[in-house]
Parts: C-alpha cells; structure tokens; sequence
C-alpha cells in the first residue's frame, strides 16, 4: 500500500538526539586531590569488572583521569578495591 | 626538610587488640625516633579485603600520618617488610593537595560527620545521576 509521507506512522516516535554535555567532575566540584582512601567513591568510576572506565563515557579530564587510576591502583594493592570480580554494584 | 607522608598498612586478623596496639606503638616509636613526628593516626578496625591476601579475607586496617626525611621511608619499609604481622602497607607521599585534603578530612572526622565528602560539594546527588545515565548511553552504543 503505497503511503504519503504525511501519513507514515512510527511505532516509537523518532527520538532526536539530544545528548548532554559531558563535564569533568573535579573541574566542577572543585576537587584537587583524589582520594585512594575512598573505595566508595573510586567505584564510580569503575565498571561491574571492576575496570577504570574510559573517558569517553565518565568525562573526566586528562589530569583527573590519570589521579582517578593512580588512586584507584593504590586501592586495589590495600585491597579496598579488586583487582577482578564480576558483579562490583 | 621533613616531607609528609601517609602509610596505611594492614596487619593479621589474628592479632588481639593488645599485639595491635604494641604493632602501632612499634611504628609510632620508630618514626619519632628517626626524628619524624605524627600528624595523625586513626584505626580503621577489622575490615573485609577486597580479595584474598595470604589465605586472609580480613584484616586489620591502620592509618598513620606523619613526617619525616626522605630517607625514613626506606627504613619503615623494611621494618614493615620483615614484620609477619604486616600483610600489606602502603606509603604514600603528600603533595600540597592531599594535606589540604587530609586536613579537612580529620576536620570532617572530628566534627563526628562520618561521610568524608572531598571538598564538600563533591557528591552532589545530580553529578552522580550524569554519570550513570552516560554509562547506560555508552552501552547502548
């Protein structure tokens, strides 16, 4: 059957994308000095496998990002963190 | 010129709250008498690891700030290395940051607020929304 434009319906209604800004966090907050003290905390930034998350989806900045790891790698050796696991949250 | 420093180690389960204390006294001693002096100590008890560390799933966790020559930490190290009671430590140096850090959050400690929120407006409920809803974005892609 053929079918105008005007009258095509869509079983989901088409989503525009509207992603939002991604920010650092520390920037924000005004955070200088992460803390590997804090598993709680360091966990945000993990994945359930227990692995840093990448940039892309945290949007952390390049100076964060490399305190987050080093912060997160020192927890891991105090065994705050673990190294491997599945199922983290 | 002294320089701080933070060391966390983690000694035995199966230790009495006595053998602890004379653990922590021993280190306490050796920094003063290697002309360090203590900022700050604090006990984080008995403690579930993360992962096993020789066959031990728990332990007990202990906190010591304190100053000290460059030259100490090699010393501590060793004396932690060769006690069996010490399954694991870490000695970090701190940079300007952390004792500003470490300064607020003996404040926060002492003030008998337990959640040690980074510079206060840190854990905004909002930021953490972002982040997860981000998470689910990326996996979907």
């Amino acid at each position: 059957m053929a079918q105008t434009d005007a009258n095509i319906r869509y079983l989901n209604p088409p989503t525009v994308e509207v992603r939002k800004k991604k920010y650092c966090r520390f920037k924000k907050a005004g955070i200088k000095y992460v803390d590997y003290k804090d598993p709680e905390f360091l966990k945000k930034f993990l994945n359930e496998q227990g692995k840093i998350l990448p940039r892309r989806i945290t949007g952390t900045s390049l100076k964060f990002q490399r305190k987050v790891a080093q912060a997160v790698k020192r927890a891991r050796s105090l065994a705050l963190l673990p190294y491997v696991t599945d199922l983290l949250k | 010129m002294l320089k701080q420093y933070e060391t966390v180690f983690i000694a035995t389960p199966v230790l009495s709250d006595e053998q602890m204390k004379e653990a922590v006294a021993k280190y306490t001693k050796l920094i003063t008498d290697n002309g360090g002096e203590i900022v700050y100590e604090e006990d984080w008890g008995l403690k579930q690891l993360a992962y096993p560390i020789q066959h031990k799933t728990s332990g007990f966790y202990y906190l010591i700030e304190f100053k000290a020559e460059p030259e100490f930490v090699n010393t501590l190290e060793i004396q932690f290395k060769r006690d069996e009671r010490i399954i694991r430590f870490l000695t970090v140096a701190l940079d300007k940051d952390a004792v500003a850090y470490a300064e607020h959050r003996r404040e926060m400690k002492a003030s008998g607020k337990k959640n040690e929120a980074p510079a206060a407006p840190a854990k905004d409920s909002d930021v953490q929304l972002d982040i997860e809803v981000d998470i689910e974005e990326a996996k979907e892609d």
